[in-house]
């Protein structure tokens, strides 16, 4: 059988495609994640990242497409995929009137992990939840669902874990924390494909893909995809950036015009058209230009505003 | 210019009236197309009332007829065939079946194959001739007291004027022969009889299609489905991990009922508590499996709901707890067999008020599992195992 549980690849789906309704969620996707890789999926709110996710781990099949996960076929052995997949959903999908302890012996009995008790005291232990094992889960706050629905996926000990948005509505201690956690995890061998909407979390990926209106748009690591975008950006800092920015905006070679802070950044694939238009404000009196490498959201905003166009 | 002063103060004092209907009119087109999108709701309007119209105008039916009767013929005479005759043209009963020994006969009782029976005893005709006033036997099943009791009230006047043709009974209008009417299993034709044993069958139904309707769409609208299908378990696995919990549930229930009626009521149990315990459990099972079933085509819990009481209602008024099941349209009847509680009703009575064997009740027994079966089957196969 090809892609055995040894090959170098976690993942590897291509054409994924996917409607509801007759609107296409997920249009032609194909990917590959090598093993014990953090994988970022990015993309806008709505543009089929979820969906994808479930079609890997069996539960949404593709309208077209093909593709292993694990090795095993997303189509014909779903329920294999299961077994080794730890799958953590967008909204907090444990039981709620259930402690703590309850909802990971269940998790543990569900997977026959062999001595559930003990599993889960173990697991109670290493996520720092000792004390509130008797705790109903639906009484945690937000950081901590957070951790035990990731402790919850890793207790079967899966292959590939596949976090949708872990980290939304979490705050900045417990998402360093959890990231800790994930790289952790990765170290130990697990590959791990994680969907968010931080920018600073995708820089923490060992490669990203980027996502919207269901096109996968680019992907690799995050030099080779700003490398990718040819984008070219110029950092403005000084007075009146709001004229600035109107004036700019829709200029030829002026694809993008976006306030960070107190400067601005100016971003056009056409350097030299881009560099033409911006001429005239080069040389005035209290601004500042810098030629700068563009940020990944700059290279994000640019591909959705492309895609945008192409797409909708 | 004061034209202008005077509309716009107007316009604004005016505004809230048509203010009130206006809005009232967006929430009730809102509500109906709300009410238009969710057919199960829409149906449930018409069905409601339609249903109850049907079943309350057709099926019921107090004073019944064509009751299943069986004969125990100890002679063949002419006299015996007469009276006979008479009988089935009250239009009470319906001869099904003719035996010739008692056993057979009290079988047929005992099973609730027959509702009546009515034996002609040996040497009936020349007991007559003589002018001995024999009894002519006539045995019903007053587990259900308003099918028995009205049948056998009329039963001499009717039996008198259908003979005044056939034997020349002169005056005085007397019956030549005594009809000894026995009001079987429940002597006294007390309904609380009746009514006790039926309530067990009626309070398991609705209690326990309520418990499993809501746990699958539970976990639909809790979120929790997702995570559970993202996990090895299969349909089978999460119908028994529903299911069984609420046998436990179930069974508690039905003994605290039973004992209710036994010790607070005085019904009396003549079979075999053993039996009565087992059989119950089996209608917990098929109606939890159908609870299930409807957890599983349900949309959301308030759709669990609906389904539940549109099967609860038809339980109610068709398996014979309100009205005779016999004296029931043929129609109605078939849609009663379809009912666990129909055949529950038969077992619980059977075994509490006549004793009755498993022998006896092996029909039912059998329909009851099929149904079981029927409605596993639906549910595992209509489980979504994904969230397409």
């Amino acid at each position: 059988m090809n892609g055995a549980p040894s090959s170098p690849i976690a993942i590897d789906v291509r054409g994924l495609t996917k409607s509801f309704g007759g609107r296409e969620v997920v249009h032609d996707l194909s990917m590959q994640v090598r093993r014990g890789s953090i994988y970022g999926f990015l993309g806008p709110n709505g543009s089929g990242k979820t969906t994808t996710i479930r079609m890997l781990c069996g539960l949404l099949t593709p309208d077209s497409g093909e593709g292993t996960c694990l090795g095993f076929d997303i189509r014909r052995d779903a329920e294999k995929i299961k077994r080794r997949v730890g799958y953590m959903t967008q909204r907090f999908s444990l039981y709620q009137d259930l402690s703590v302890r309850e909802n990971l012996e269940f998790v543990a009995r569900l997977y026959g992990v062999p001595d559930p008790r003990g599993a889960a005291r173990e697991m109670i232990r290493r996520l720092g939840l000792n004390g509130r094992e008797a705790q109903l889960a639906g009484e945690l706050s937000g950081g901590w669902k957070q951790r035990l629905a990731l402790g919850a996926c890793t207790l079967p000990n899966p292959q590939l874990l596949l976090l949708d948005e872990p980290t939304a509505g979490v705050d900045p201690k417990a998402r360093r924390d959890f990231w800790n956690e994930i790289h952790a995890l990765a170290a130990e061998g697990l590959t791990v494909l994680v969907s968010t909407h931080y920018m600073d979390e995708a820089e923490r990926c060992h490669e990203i893909a980027y996502i919207a209106y269901g096109h996968l748009l680019t992907h690799g690591t995050v030099e080779q995809v700003i490398a990718k975008s040819a984008l070219t950006t110029y950092t403005v800092a000084g007075d009146d950036l709001n004229g600035l920015s109107a004036a700019l905006a829709g200029q030829p070679g002026v694809d993008m015009v976006a306030p960070f802070g107190n400067s601005l950044h100016v971003s056009g694939r056409d350097k030299a058209a881009l560099e033409t238009s911006i001429a005239p404000w080069r040389e005035k009196e209290g601004l500042h230009w810098q030629f700068s490498a563009p940020s990944l959201e700059d290279v994000f905003i640019e591909l959705m505003n492309r895609s945008k166009d192409n797409f909708q | 210019m004061s034209a202008v002063d005077t509309s716009a103060p107007a316009a604004e004092i005016r505004e809230p009236s048509f203010g009130f209907w206006r809005r009232a009119y967006a929430m009730v087109v809102k509500e109906f197309i709300q009410l238009r999108r969710d057919r199960v709701s829409f149906a449930m309007i018409v069905m409601i009332p339609v249903m109850q119209l049907l079943l309350f105008g057709y099926a019921i039916n107090t004073t019944p007829h064509n009751l299943p009767t069986a004969v125990l013929l100890q002679e063949d005479t002419d006299l015996g065939r007469s009276i006979l005759k008479a009988l089935e043209n009250t239009a009470y009963f319906r001869f099904v079946r003719e035996v010739h020994d008692v056993d057979e006969f009290d079988n047929l009782l005992k099973s609730g194959k027959v509702l009546f029976g009515v034996e002609i005893p040996r040497g009936f005709e020349r007991a007559v001739r003589r002018g001995d006033k024999p009894a002519l036997l006539v045995a019903a099943d007053a587990t259900d007291p308003v099918a028995a009791s009205s049948a056998l009230s009329s039963l001499s006047v009717l039996v008198q004027t259908a003979l005044e043709h056939d034997l020349f009974i002169g005056d005085p209008p007397s019956l030549p022969f005594e009809i000894r009417a026995h009001a079987r299993y429940n002597p006294a034709a007390s309904s609380r009889l009746n009514i006790v044993p039926g309530l067990v069958g009626t309070i398991l139904t609705m209690t326990m299609l309520i418990f499993t309707a809501l746990s699958v769409t539970r976990e639909i609208e809790r979120g929790t489905m997702e995570s559970l299908l993202s996990m090895p378990i299969k349909p089978v696995e999460v119908m028994f991990g529903k299911i069984i919990p609420y046998v436990v549930v179930g069974f508690l229930q039905a003994a605290i009922i039973v004992s209710i009626g036994i010790f607070l009521f005085g019904v009396p149990v003549f079979g075999s508590l053993l039996l009565l315990a087992l059989l119950s459990t089996l209608f917990i099972t098929t109606n939890l499996a159908i609870g299930y079933t409807f957890s599983t085509l349900a949309q959301n819990q308030l759709q669990a709901m609906q389904l539940s009481i549109m099967f609860f209602l038809p339980s109610i008024l068709l398996s014979g707890f309100m009205f005779p099941f016999l004296g029931m349209p043929v129609w109605a009847q078939y849609v009663g067999e379809c009912l666990p509680l129909t055949h529950y009703l038969r077992i619980v009575r059977a075994i509490m008020l006549k004793g009755s064997t498993l022998q006896n009740l092996q029909y039912d027994t059998l329909a009851l599992f099929g149904l079981m079966l029927l409605a596993m089957t639906i549910a595992v196969t209509r489980f979504r195992r994904t969230l397409d």
